[in-house]
């Protein structure tokens, strides 16, 4: 991979309106992903995060405005070529009837493989290294409906990985997960971010969370960025309260020291 | 599942986890050629293939005027006996190719729209096709008294048109599987209220004769439906089975297929124009043999497991299916000839049912 230029970032948008048909979700809207950061999304529910997501992987063409990807209008690569370099793990997916685990996970090859090249060493490597990480390697011959629901994300996770692309898009890859799952997640995406020099955003819905892995938060509301940066600088309780109607108090996280979201006790308390 | 090992979970854990189950790898010229073998759904297709053949050669020996078997391969070259050469040349080959030309394209019709619908019901019977086709042939032989061919015209235009008019009714940021299969069904009903309606005005012999074609039959069919049925399936199979892999991959989702490069918009519409058209030719040929487009895919995946569609798989069990299915129909009853539309139905459905009902059996096991 060439470095990227000067000013600006591998993946980034300006002037973009989305929507979908005539229903507009966000418009004039900049987003820039700071390269190697590991930048989370959070915003209420249908504030439009996935929509933002799925631009940004041109998965959703803009009906105005362009998202680039390493300094080029990401509709002008070939499809195979985006996917080389950034994957997309999207909010809900379907698993074929009697579809294998090892099979799904294989299906993250696809990017990589010509019509000479469907199965090498390599393919089979990564695929292995993929499910190792995400700890589903004794499924990998199991039927992926038999599999709970957090098993599930995490075969789709890995598949995602088997992509091998420096850049990942994840949208909310921790629901269906216990918290015990949950954090293993989020240490992995950390571990990717920090060992490997991957760019991750990741959809979350927990706040906590977010501070406590993000290096980066984009807060949205009504399609709108209201605002971003790091979240020790960014989260404070009057802008939970705006962007959220939510009443909190910020304290520090006695574990990491990252800002950390109490709701206040509304019960029997007239606001 | 049991607690001893089988021998093959014992093989399964030899096998390195990454490799799908029940494949190998091949890698050939020092991995310039690397591919994954599924030796299972391999030995399958050559069974079917082996189905297709025998019924084939059975079909064109047997009937009301027996050909000894060794003297056939005389009579399908055109030596032979010259009643050998009528039956086998004029008659018997040419309805047995049809019937495997036919079964083909229907069986990867219905697995290409049922991959696209994401629904086993998404088959041209129950999306519209079918039943739009049928009313354009009622109407092109009821209210225009139309010849073979303009009839076969009329239902692929009948055909094709109601596929468009539930796919645009149906369509909304995208086209949604259930969504396809609920308009269709809508649609089906209301043009089958016009059929009705033009069956009861219609003259009893007329309506004796749409009423055959719309069970679906190959009686009396010759080298045209044959040329006609093996040129559609030589253009648009290889087509269909090129955008196969596609196919599965869209079966992850619109925007997992997406994210992996796959384009899933021109994917989209020229599997689903190839489709109608293959489907259309069959129609036209044989009128709306029912049944083979919704189980062919169906028998295919589960006898082959590929856990996805597979489109070789469903044209191989098309044509097993519709060669063995009209082979019945001439020989069950005889001399009495049943239509081919009431056998698939009935031998389709059988197995179907026992396929499901053995894999659910083992699953609760
Ligand atoms: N395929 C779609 N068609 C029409 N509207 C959609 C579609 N997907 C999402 N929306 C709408 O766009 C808005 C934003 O959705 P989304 O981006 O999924 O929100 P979030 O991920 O933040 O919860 C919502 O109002 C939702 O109803
Ligand atoms: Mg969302």
């Amino acid at each position: 991979m060439s470095t990227p230029s000067d000013a600006t970032s591998r993946l980034h948008g300006q002037d973009l309106t989305l929507a979908y048909e005539q229903r507009v979700i966000s418009r004039d809207l900049a987003v820039t992903i700071p390269d190697h950061s590991f930048t989370v999304i959070v915003g209420p529910n249908a504030c439009g995060k996935s929509t933002l997501l799925r631009a940004l992987s041109r998965t959703l063409k803009p009906a105005h405005g362009h998202v680039h990807l390493d300094g080029r209008v990401i509709n002008s690569y070939p499809a195979k070529e985006v996917a080389r370099r950034l994957g997309l793990l999207p909010q809900a997916s379907i698993a074929p009837d009697g579809i294998g685990v090892a099979d799904l996970v294989a299906r993250g090859r696809f990017p990589h493989q010509g019509f000479l090249r469907q199965w090498s060493k390599q393919d089979e490597a990564v695929v292995a290294e993929a499910m190792a990480s995400t700890g589903v390697s004794e499924l990998a011959h199991r039927s992926v409906d038999e599999l709970s629901g957090g098993q599930r994300q995490r075969v789709w996770l890995a598949m995602v990985l088997a992509q091998q692309t420096p850049l990942l898009l994840l949208d909310e890859p921790t629901t269906y997960l216990d918290i015990a799952h949950q954090m293993d997640m989020l240490d992995l995406c950390a571990q990717l971010h920090d060992e490997r020099g991957h760019t991750l955003v990741a959809v979350l819905h927990d706040l906590n969370h977010a501070c406590r892995y993000a290096t980066h938060l984009i807060v949205m509301k009504e399609g709108m960025i209201v605002a971003e940066g790091h979240p020790a600088t960014v989260v404070t309780a009057d802008l939970v309260q705006d962007v959220f109607g939510l009443p909190v108090r910020v304290i520090p996280d006695p574990e990491t020291g990252t800002p950390m979201i109490v709701p206040l006790d509304r019960r029997g308390v007239s606001r | 599942m049991s607690s001893t090992l089988t021998p093959r979970a014992r093989a399964r854990a030899r096998q390195s986890p990454a490799t799908p189950r029940g494949a190998r790898p091949l890698r050939l010229f020092g991995e310039r050629l690397s591919l994954l073998v599924r030796p299972r759904t391999l030995a399958l297709c050559l069974v079917l293939v082996a189905v297709c053949v025998l019924t084939l050669v059975v079909s064109v020996a047997v009937g009301d005027y027996e050909i000894p078997l060794p003297a056939v391969p005389a009579a399908v070259a055109g030596y032979g006996e010259r009643l050998d050469v009528f039956f086998v040349q004029g008659v018997r080959l040419p309805r047995a190719l049809t019937a495997l030309g036919v079964g083909a394209a229907l069986g990867i019709a219905g697995a290409v729209f049922q991959s696209l619908s994401r629904n086993a019901l998404g088959s041209p019977d129950i999306i519209g096709f079918t039943s739009g086709a049928a009313t354009g042939a009622v109407a092109a032989i009821l209210v225009f008294g139309a010849s073979r061919v303009a009839v076969s015209l009329g239902a692929i235009a009948a055909g094709l048109a109601t596929a468009a008019l539930v796919y645009l009714l149906a369509m909304k940021n995208g086209v949604q599987g259930y969504r396809l299969v609920l308009v269709g069904i809508g649609v089906s009903a209301m043009l089958g209220a016009v059929r009705d309606y033009l069956m009861t005005r219609a003259e009893l012999t007329e309506a004796l004769g749409a009423q055959i074609w719309m069970i679906g039959s190959l009686n009396g069919r010759g080298w045209p439906e044959v040329v006609a049925v093996w040129v559609c399936l030589a253009v648009l199979g290889p087509l269909l089975v090129g955008l196969g892999q596609r196919l599965r991959f869209m079966e992850l989702g619109d925007d997992t297929a997406r994210g992996l490069g796959v384009p899933t918009g021109p994917t989209q519409a020229i599997a689903l124009a190839g489709a109608s058209a293959l489907t259309g030719a069959a129609i036209a040929v044989a009128g709306p043999v029912g049944f083979v487009a919704l189980a062919a895919p169906q028998l295919a995946r589960r006898l082959l497991r590929t856990g996805g569609t597979t489109l070789v798989g469903s044209a191989l069990m098309g044509a097993a299916l519709l060669v063995v299915a009209d082979l019945v129909a001439q020989r069950a009853l005889a001399p009495t000839q049943l239509p081919v539309g009431v056998v698939t139905a009935v031998i389709g459905g059988s197995y179907l049912i026992w396929l499901l009902y053995t894999e659910w059996r083992g699953r609760r096991a």
